[in-house]
C-alpha cells in the first residue's frame, strides 16, 4: 500500500523589478498597465492556481548613488491592484507583500480585512519587516529599526493585527430593521494593545471578514525567519536549491511547528521557482541558456558583481576575468534597496568560491554571473517539468511552488496550457477549485482565531 | 455642453441619515460586500454622474447598538468597482492625519491605472483623539488649523510624487540596456514641518498626470486647504468662497454640497425624513445644507446656484438606494430636459469630464529650463 500522493500547490508571482524579468523580449508588455495584471491573474485562475502574488519595495533601488536603470522599474500599490483583481477573478487567492515597518497595524489590518471582504475570502499577506533608513526617507515615520529588532517588530505587528481581526465575532451584525438593533454587541471591535512597539486602543471598524484573518505568508531562510513562520505563518517562501537542500529546509520548518501546538500541514512550504519550457528537453536547455544571457547582460553582470564586491567595478570588462581586488567588507554602500545583497553574508568567502569556479571553468565575469545567478529551477519539455515538480513535492522537498515567469504578462501561458494538464493527469493538481477561499485552496485552518469575538 | 452642471454623489453606508439602514429598500447586511458597492456605483454610472465620492473614516463611532458600524477602505472599494465601470470618476476619501503620503500617492496613481484615468481623492483630516488612539503615534488633540496645514503639505507630497516620473521616463532602450532614463525620475526632497519625503514614487506617473484632488471645506482652515491643494472644493455655503477660487493658482471648481431627501412630492419627502428622525431619536442635522423635496424642486435650486457661479454639486443621499435612484432617475432626466445635463460620457478621463486639462509635469518644466 503506497501512501496517498500529496497535492501540489501553485502560485503565480508577478514578475519582479530585478534581472530575472526580461523586458527586452519582444513579447514583454507593460509592468504597470492593469491589463498585464489581469492577464497573469486570469491565466493563473484558468490553470486553477492557489494564488497570485505581488511583491513590494518602497524605494527605488540605487547603485553607486544613482537610481538603478538596467532592470524593470516601477510597481503599483499592492492593495489597490489586488482589490481591482478581485473584480476580474472569482476564486484565485490575491496576495501581496506589505511592510510592517512603514505601516501601522490599525491601517494594515483594516486594509487586509477590506480586501478579504471585497474578494470574498481570498486575501493573503506576505509580512516583511525592513530596517533600512534608506527606505525610511520616504515615510513620515522615517527612522528604522536596529536589524535585530525587526523580528520583534514583525511579531508584535502581527499579534496586534490578529487582535484586530479577531475583535469582531462572526455574527455581530444583526441589522434587524424592525427592532432597530444593528449590532449584537455595541462594543464590537473593541481592542487594546500595549507593548514595546504599540500603544493603541479603540474600536476596529471592519467586521469579521470571510477568512477571519488573511492567509499569512512569510519569506526568509534565516533561523529567526523560520521560527517566525513556524509560530505565525500559513505558508513560507524559500529559495529553491537542490532537492536535498529543499528536503532539509522542509524537515526543519515542519519540525518547528509542534513547539507552537501546530500540525505539519498547517504550514505550506512554497519555494519560488523559475522555468523554461521547450518542445523537447534539448530545445528547452538551449532556450534557457538564451534567457540567462538576456537576464545577465555584460552591464548587469558588472552590477551584480558590484553588489558582492561593494565597490565600483565599472572599469572592468564583463568579458574579462574577475577583479583581483577583494570585496570591501563592512557597511554596504554600493547597492541600496536590494534584499539580494544580504544573501552574501560573507563576501570574501563568496569571492573565493567564485574565483575558484571561474578558474576551473575558465569563465569571464559575465559567464560566471550567468552561472551563479541565473539558473532556472525547471528546464525541459512539459512532461519533464511536471515530473520534476511532482517528484519534489512527493519527496517532501516542498508542497508546491511560487512560479516566477520571466516575461510579463504572458510568461505563465505555456505553463498553464502545457504543464498543468500533465499535473492534473498525474492526479496531483486540482481540476477545479473545491472551495471559495484561499484557505480552502491551501487546505489550512478555515477559522483561525475562533471567530468568537 | 457648456451650460451643463456637474453632478456627483457622496456614497456612505446605507445613506447619510443615521437611521437610513432601517428603510425598506436598504441592504444593511451587505454594507461590506463588493456587490453592494458595485450596485451603487453602477447606478451612479447609469445616471451619467461625473463621479462618486466614497466616504471613509478611522473613527470608532459611539458604542450604540442601533447605529451602523463597519466600513471598508474607500480606495479599495473604488478599485474593486473600477474594472466593472467605464465612464464614471472614482474619488475615495483619504484621511491625511494618520496615513503616509507616499502610500496614498501610489494607491491613487494605481487607481488611475486601474480605471484608465478616472481616479481622484478627497482629502480629509481627523481631529478626534479617540481616532488618534487607534494609531498611538501622536499627541492629541492638535489645533485644527495645524491639521489642515499638514493636510496641505500632504497633498503637496502626493502631487510631487505623481510628477516624480516624467511621462516618457520608461524607454526600454535595448541599445544601451536601460529600462528607464533616470534623468527623468526625480527626487521630490520635500522637507516640511510635519514630515519629510525623499521620492521618487515607486509608481510611474498616472494616466491623468495629476488625478483629481477634492476637499470638503466648512471653515476658513478648510478653504485654505482647498486653495493650496485642491482641484475641486465641496462647500456648504458657496458664497463664502466668492473670489477665492481664482487665487488658487490652478482651476478650483466650486461644488455646492447638499444632503438630499427626494420624493415625488414635498410632503412625502418631509414626512420620510421626519420618520427617519423619529427612528433615530433625534432630528438629523449635517455639516452642510439639507434639501428635502422633489427632484424638480432640487433642479430649480441647483440651476439657481449655478447662476451664482457654482460649477457643480455633490449630493449626499439621505437614504440609499432611495435617494440615489431619485437622483439618477429623477433629478438627472429633469436637468436633461432643461438642457443642463449631458447625454453621455464625453471624455475618457475624470479631468476631461470636468473640463480640466492634463497638467504638464513640474519637473519636466524645470529640466527643460522653462
Amino acid at each position: 500500500m503506497t501512501k496517498p500522493r500529496k497535492q501540489v500547490h501553485l502560485a503565480a508571482h508577478f514578475p519582479g523589478v530585478n534581472n530575472t524579468t526580461v523586458w527586452s523580449d519582444p513579447a514583454a508588455g507593460s509592468h504597470i498597465d492593469f491589463s498585464s495584471f489581469v492577464h497573469l491573474a486570469q491565466t493563473a485562475e484558468r490553470a486553477k492556481f492557489d494564488f497570485f502574488f505581488l511583491a513590494e519595495g518602497l524605494r527605488l533601488r540605487e547603485q553607486g548613488g544613482r537610481i538603478y536603470d538596467l532592470d524593470v522599474v516601477g510597481r503599483p500599490d499592492t492593495f489597490t491592484v489586488l482589490a481591482a483583481l478581485a473584480a476580474v477573478t472569482e476564486r484565485l487567492g490575491l496576495t501581496g507583500t506589505i511592510n510592517s515597518t512603514f505601516n501601522e497595524p490599525y491601517d494594515v489590518a483594516r486594509q487586509f480585512a477590506s480586501l478579504d471582504h471585497l474578494s470574498a475570502g481570498r486575501a493573503g499577506w506576505n509580512v516583511v519587516t525592513s530596517w533600512d533608513a534608506f527606505t525610511g526617507e520616504n515615510f513620515r515615520r522615517g527612522g528604522y529599526l536596529p536589524e535585530d529588532a525587526r523580528y520583534v517588530r514583525a511579531r508584535r505587528f502581527l499579534e496586534t493585527a490578529f487582535e484586530l481581526f479577531d475583535s469582531w465575532g462572526r455574527d455581530e451584525i444583526v441589522a434587524d430593521k424592525a427592532s432597530g438593533e444593528f449590532l449584537r454587541d455595541p462594543k464590537a471591535g473593541a481592542f487594546e494593545r500595549h507593548d514595546e512597539q504599540f500603544d493603541i486602543r479603540g474600536r476596529f471598524t471592519v467586521p469579521r471578514s470571510p477568512q477571519g484573518r488573511p492567509v499569512i505568508l512569510q519569506a526568509g531562510d534565516s533561523d529567526e525567519g523560520r521560527e517566525f513562520a513556524a509560530a505565525s505563518a500559513d505558508a513560507i517562501f524559500t529559495r529553491h536549491g537542490t532537492k536535498e537542500a529543499g528536503q532539509a529546509f522542509y524537515a526543519d520548518v515542519k519540525g518547528r511547528l509542534a513547539r507552537y501546538g501546530r500540525r505539519p500541514e498547517q504550514l505550506v512550504v512554497l519555494p519560488a521557482a523559475t522555468f523554461v519550457l521547450g518542445d523537447t528537453d534539448a530545445e528547452a536547455t538551449e532556450l534557457a541558456d538564451v534567457v540567462r544571457h538576456q537576464q545577465v547582460s555584460g552591464q548587469t553582470a558588472i552590477k551584480l558583481l558590484e553588489q558582492v564586491w561593494n565597490r565600483d567595478l565599472s572599469g572592468y570588462d564583463p568579458e574579462g576575468p574577475l577583479p583581483e581586488v577583494d570585496p570591501l567588507v563592512g557597511e554596504h554602500t554600493i547597492a541600496r534597496g536590494r534584499a539580494s545583497v544580504r544573501m552574501h553574508r560573507d563576501p570574501l568567502d563568496t569571492a573565493r568560491q567564485w574565483r575558484a569556479l571561474a578558474e576551473a571553468k575558465r569563465l569571464s565575469i559575465r559567464e560566471l554571473m550567468v552561472e551563479v545567478s541565473g539558473r532556472q529551477s525547471f528546464v525541459g519539455a512539459p512532461s519533464t517539468v511536471a515530473e520534476a515538480i511532482d517528484d519534489l513535492v512527493q519527496s517532501d522537498a516542498s508542497d508546491g511552488f511560487i512560479l516566477v515567469p520571466h516575461v510579463t504578462p504572458g510568461g505563465l501561458d505555456s505553463f498553464a496550457d502545457k504543464v498543468v494538464p500533465l499535473l492534473q493527469e498525474r492526479g496531483v493538481f486540482r481540476t477545479d477549485y473545491t472551495g471559495p477561499t484561499l484557505r480552502d485552496h491551501l487546505g489550512i485552518d478555515l477559522e483561525p482565531g475562533g471567530g468568537a469575538g | 455642453m457648456a451650460q451643463g452642471v456637474h453632478l456627483t454623489v457622496a456614497l456612505e453606508g446605507a445613506g447619510w441619515h443615521p437611521a437610513a439602514w432601517r428603510e425598506p429598500e436598504a441592504r444593511p447586511g451587505e454594507l461590506v460586500t463588493a456587490g453592494y458597492w458595485s450596485d451603487l456605483v453602477g447606478e451612479a454610472e447609469r445616471g451619467l454622474l461625473d463621479f462618486v465620492t466614497i466616504h471613509d473614516s478611522f473613527a470608532p463611532g459611539p458604542d450604540r447598538a442601533d447605529l451602523v458600524r463597519g466600513r471598508l477602505d474607500a480606495v479599495q472599494i473604488a478599485s474593486r468597482v473600477a474594472p466593472r465601470t467605464r465612464g464614471i470618476g472614482l474619488v475615495p476619501a483619504a484621511i491625511a492625519t494618520h496615513t503616509e503620503p507616499f502610500h496614498l500617492s501610489k494607491s491613487i496613481a494605481t487607481l488611475d491605472y486601474v480605471s484608465l484615468g478616472r481616479a481622484g481623492l478627497s482629502v480629509e483630516i481627523s481631529g478626534d483623539p479617540d481616532t488618534a488612539e487607534h494609531f498611538g503615534r501622536r499627541e492629541f488633540p492638535q489645533p485644527e488649523d495645524d491639521l489642515y496645514d499638514e493636510a496641505a503639505d500632504y497633498v503637496e507630497v502626493v502631487r510631487r510624487l505623481w510628477d516624480s516620473w516624467e511621462d516618457d521616463a520608461e524607454i526600454r532602450d535595448a541599445a544601451t540596456g536601460r529600462f528607464i532614463d533616470r534623468e527623468k525620475l526625480h527626487y521630490i526632497d520635500f522637507i516640511g514641518k510635519w514630515f519629510s519625503v525623499k521620492g521618487p514614487s515607486i509608481t510611474p506617473r498616472p494616466p491623468q498626470g495629476q488625478p483629481l484632488v477634492a476637499a470638503f471645506a466648512r471653515n476658513e482652515a478648510g478653504y485654505r486647504l482647498a486653495e493650496r491643494a485642491a482641484d475641486i472644493v465641496f462647500v456648504a455655503e458657496p458664497a463664502a468662497l466668492r473670489g477665492r477660487a481664482e487665487r488658487a493658482g490652478r482651476p478650483l471648481l466650486v461644488f455646492a454640497d447638499l444632503v438630499v431627501f427626494l420624493d415625488e412630492d414635498e410632503r412625502k419627502a418631509a414626512s420620510r425624513k421626519a420618520r427617519l428622525d423619529e427612528l433615530a431619536g433625534a432630528e438629523y442635522t449635517a455639516d452642510t445644507r439639507i434639501f428635502t423635496g422633489t427632484p424638480a424642486g432640487l433642479a430649480d435650486e441647483l440651476l439657481a446656484l449655478r447662476e451664482a457661479g457654482v460649477t457643480g454639486f455633490r449630493l449626499r443621499p439621505g437614504a440609499i438606494p432611495h435617494d440615489l435612484t431619485a437622483i439618477t432617475r429623477g433629478l438627472v432626466p429633469e436637468l436633461r430636459r432643461r438642457g443642463a445635463f449631458r447625454d453621455g460620457y464625453d471624455a475618457p478621463t475624470l479631468r476631461g469630464l470636468l473640463g480640466l486639462t492634463r497638467p504638464a509635469n513640474r519637473y519636466a518644466d524645470q529640466r527643460s529650463g522653462k
